[in-house]
């Protein structure tokens, strides 16, 4: 029950949103939506029951597809993740100018929805149907209230990713075709020969690299990060790429475990050039949304490595980084929001001294930024620990020192650029433009502090988080387990 | 209703008797599927009225109801014969229904011919314009033409096997008997010809641009659905012994097909061209039911039959309403005119083949008829790929509606109109989330 309220709550209350025209209510009542699904995704991890967070009804019966729907240990995680995320975009972007905001703020209740049945699914053709029903949303978002080059750009990222997801599908139907059922019970049983999982798996694996993305398939995505409404970059960069990882974890791994053995090595190879591609680019930005979009492919790139390395202690590191850059790079993009709105720029070369202005938003940057970074005592350290932890520890893989010594250059390039970014836009001395600045208001401290606590919190005592991974964890591990079979 | 025309000046009567005329054939439709017969002719020797075929005929009856309800303010201002044209548009239906459920070559010669040839004065109604007589006259030759490559098809299976009774025809044996073989392929050739397939597609483009929008609606959606489930009935009744030498045939007219339909609608720059195109390329996505033949495909071809009809009818019919037929006559609708831009959406999502639209079921089930015989799965990865291609075009129409801004110039449409385009979608999006209530009905 908990699991379909999470999905039916942010869709109803998004078709209604489609109809309320004053910009006061429309505003007040999607908070509202949001404000009700966190408490049931708050309810749903509390309380112990795990027949409410299942749910399972036929569906096509034809084709053996159930409606089903589950909240194991990673998707309530990332359902608390999502139920977390979408009050603090509204009341961040809260005195942000839209046109027809009635139209905007639904379009993004129903990418929540979308999100949470992709977090959910137990069944195949379900997953398939969310992830792209997650998409059109996204779409609509960005190409109506983006920036100047967004038709163009947001048209590449919508044919990019909908080929690599119809690519998915044939890949799916091909496994369906054996199983005979769409149920990820019946998919993680399926005992194809080598062949067929090597290509079976690059099908699947493009779809969820270009989601991700992993290099080579990551040029969609600094472009549709500037040009789209950073409440929808806040989406795609915080929500959208958990789809990938999640998708590596539940959909791909225990599914094709020998192909996942063989070609590991190779993603994580792709995965580790993205990495330091990645950081390199960034030094090179004066758009600040440009810089965090690449710094997000370089921690993207860190989980699918540890992913692949197959170990306990990478594939929580994994689960945990999730939440942890989930809420991070949310906070990167609250503040650049709050400075795009103010100054009107987001270029690093016109802002400079906001400090002197603006203390309270300088101190929450610079948390952020650590955990960017990856300091201990941020929620991004424990997970980068366990995730070299679990590569240099993996059985499966000879290049484990290799691949976390190249990630480990990348982590010291993104301290670099982070607080080069931080140097440039916020110390030093004011210039004409940001000589008017002001400090942020009540409701913008608050949710900095939110974030800025659940970093610490999770950074010092991440224990309870990490225990809820571990069934699922072990789970993973044991169907995508070759060594021991 | 031919001649209701001579008779009654006035046009309202006459599209009156038009949809009571096409109510009834609907509930007569109806009633035989529950197997109750209004009058008992024996046709049994010529036509077989199975499940299967009395299922198409109501879906294409009641898709052709929907049409006329939704253009014939339009068809009215094509000439001033709206009575011939309904007496045409029912002409058409009755070789429809010959073609859906014949059981000898012989009707299924004719019910081709008798969708043909009204067809041929449809293309050619709008009298005054130079393109419709020319398009006109191209389909004529060219229909007439591979008519005839029909006819010397079924001769030479006639010569084969001595019979015109496709229930008494046995291809299993003399397997590679020439004359067998080159009498299938003269009947493919000449299929493919009446449902656009590459490499017989030439005569597309240019008959449904020319022809009045209001027709080629209808040429291009339930004319061609029925020709399909004639094609279905023709290569999965009789000639699936012969599979293995016409499989590769087929299977490369399916790459062939998408490839160009896909490709060349790109580069179009009108919106009624571009359709054209489209109609092809989905045309080749049909024929995967014919390479697959079972049940899946069957079922599937059903469902891509009603979903891709509602949704061409549906653009066609917000398409008759825009003053200018580029891409740019379309900007800014969704501003002026936000029901036909929403609906128009929904139809090209489901064309497109995206998740919640019948559209997305309908290659699903394409794909996994392909998938699930084993062969030909470079075929599968190919169509998925020009399906991602086909999005580009029809997001083109998407983008222009709601992120361009420009007047729009529109037709005012009626309000009876607009609600069997919202109806069109709601029908879309239900067949896309609970396709059962679609195949409840074939299984009764």
């Amino acid at each position: 029950m908990i699991a379909l309220l999470l999905i039916l709550i942010p869709l109803l209350g998004g078709i209604i949103t489609f109809f309320i025209k004053k910009e006061q209510s429309v505003r007040a009542w999607s908070l509202l939506v949001a404000m009700v699904t966190l408490l049931i995704a708050i309810a749903g991890i509390t309380m112990n029951n795990p027949e409410a967070l299942s749910f399972r009804t036929s569906w096509m019966g034809i084709l053996n597809s159930s409606f089903s729907i589950s909240a194991d240990g990673m998707g309530s995680m990332l359902c608390l993740l999502t139920a977390l995320s979408f009050p603090i975009i509204f009341v961040s972007t809260w005195t942000t100018p839209y046109n027809n905001v009635n139209n905007f703020l639904g379009l993004m209740l129903l990418a929540q929805a979308g999100l949470m049945g992709v977090f959910l699914a137990m069944d195949a053709l379900l997953f398939y149907f969310f992830w792209e029903l997650a998409l059109i949303p996204v779409y609509f978002l960005c190409s109506q209230w983006g920036g100047e080059k967004r038709i163009r750009v947001t048209f590449k990222f919508f044919i990019y990713t909908f080929l690599g997801s119809l690519l998915m599908l044939v890949g799916l139907i091909y496994i369906y075709a054996q199983t005979k059922s769409f149920d990820i019970t019946a998919f993680y049983q399926t005992g194809f020969s080598g062949d067929e999982q090597a290509w079976l798996f690059w099908l699947l694996f493009v779809a969820f690299a270009i989601k991700m993305p992993i290099f080579p398939f990551h040029t969609w995505q600094p472009d549709t990060y500037e040009q789209s409404p950073t409440a929808t970059t806040m989406v795609l960069s915080g929500l959208m790429v958990k789809m990938g990882v999640l998708a590596l974890l539940r959909w791909l791994l225990p599914v094709l475990p020998a192909a996942s053995y063989a070609w590991g090595d190779t993603v994580s190879t792709m995965a580790v050039i993205g990495i330091i591609y990645a950081s390199l680019i960034a030094f090179q930005q004066d758009d600040m949304k440009r810089l965090v979009a690449y710094s997000s492919i370089a921690h993207i790139g860190l989980m699918c490595v540890a992913i692949f390395a197959e170990t306990e202690s990478g594939v929580q590191g994994a689960m945990l980084q999730m939440f942890s850059h989930g809420i991070n790079i949310l906070g990167m993009w609250v503040v650049i929001e709050i400075i795009e709105r103010k100054f009107g720029t987001r270029k690093m070369s016109e802002l400079g001294g906001i400090a002197k202005k603006a203390p309270a938003l300088t101190i929450f940057f610079f948390i952020i930024a650590f955990a960017n970074i990856g300091l201990p005592l941020t929620n991004a350290f424990v997970g980068e620990f366990l995730m070299f932890n679990g590569i240099l520890s993996s059985k499966i893989t000879q290049y484990g020192v290799a691949f976390t010594v190249a990630a480990g250059t990348a982590i010291i390039l993104g301290a670099a650029y982070t607080l080069l970014m931080g140097r440039k836009v916020f110390l030093g001395e004011t210039n004409a433009l940001t000589e008017k600045g002001s400090d942020i208001q009540w409701h913008e401290k608050t949710i900095l502090a939110i974030i800025a606590i659940c970093i610490i919190v999770v950074g010092v005592y991440p224990q309870p988080l990490l225990g809820s991974f571990e069934e699922i964890t072990n789970s993973i591990i044991k169907y995508s387990d070759v060594l021991h079979k | 209703m031919m001649f209701s025309g001579a008779f009654i000046k006035k046009n309202a009567p006459v599209k009156v008797i038009g949809l009571i005329a096409m109510l009834l054939l609907l509930l007569v439709n109806y009633l035989e599927m529950q197997g109750k017969l209004l009058f008992r002719f024996d046709v049994s020797n010529f036509m077989a009225f199975d499940s299967y075929a009395l299922f198409f005929n109501g879906v294409a009856i009641f898709a052709t109801l929907v049409y006329l309800l939704l253009t014939y303010s339009e068809m009215e201002k094509v000439g001033k014969n709206l009575a011939e044209y309904l007496a045409l548009i029912f002409f058409i239906t009755a070789g429809i229904i010959l073609t859906t459920s014949f059981k000898s070559l012989l009707t299924l010669f004719l019910g081709i011919e008798i969708i043909s040839i009204p067809l041929y004065i449809l293309t050619g109604a709008d009298k005054k314009n130079l393109k419709s007589n020319e398009a006109a006259l191209k389909y004529f030759l060219m229909g007439s033409f591979s008519t005839g490559i029909m006819l010397m098809g079924i001769a030479l299976i006639y010569g084969a096997q001595g019979t015109f009774f496709i229930d008494k025809m046995d291809f299993a044996k003399n397997a590679q008997s020439a004359l067998q073989i080159a009498g299938m392929l003269l009947l493919l050739f000449s299929m493919s010809f009446k449902v656009s397939v590459a490499p017989f597609h030439f005569w597309t483009p240019d008959v449904y641009d020319g022809a009045p929008t209001v027709f080629t609606s209808f040429m291009s959606t339930i004319v061609k659905v029925a020709v399909f489930a004639g094609f279905m009935r023709l290569f999965g009744g009789i000639f699936e012994a012969l599979q293995n030498t016409w499989g590769l045939w087929v299977a490369v007219m399916i790459a062939v097909t998408l490839f160009i339909g896909n490709i060349t609608a790109v580069f179009q720059q009108s919106v009624k061209r571009m359709l054209a195109y489209s109609s092809i390329s989905q045309a080749g996505f049909m024929l995967l039911a014919i390479l697959a033949l079972n049940d899946t495909a069957r079922e599937g071809l059903l469902l891509y039959a009603a979903a891709y009809s509602l949704a061409t009818i549906g653009v066609f019919g917000v398409l008759a309403k825009i003053a200018d037929y580029s891409f740019e006559g379309f900007n800014g609708l969704a501003k002026h005119q936000p029901v036909l831009a929403f609906t128009a959406t929904i139809c090209l999502l489901s064309l497109a083949g995206i998740p919640l639209t019948a559209g997305f079921l309908a290659k699903f089930y394409m794909l996994k008829a392909v998938v699930l015989t084993g062969k030909n799965l470079w075929l599968v990865i190919f169509a998925v790929l020009m399906a991602a291609i086909s999005v580009y075009y029809y997001f083109r129409v998407i983008q222009a509606m709601y992120f361009k801004e420009g007047p729009a110039p529109t037709i005012q449409a009626t309000v009876l109109e607009k609600y069997i385009l919202i109806g069109i979608t709601i029908l879309i999006i239900l067949l896309g989330v609970f396709p059962n209530i679609l195949f409840s009905w074939l299984y009764f």
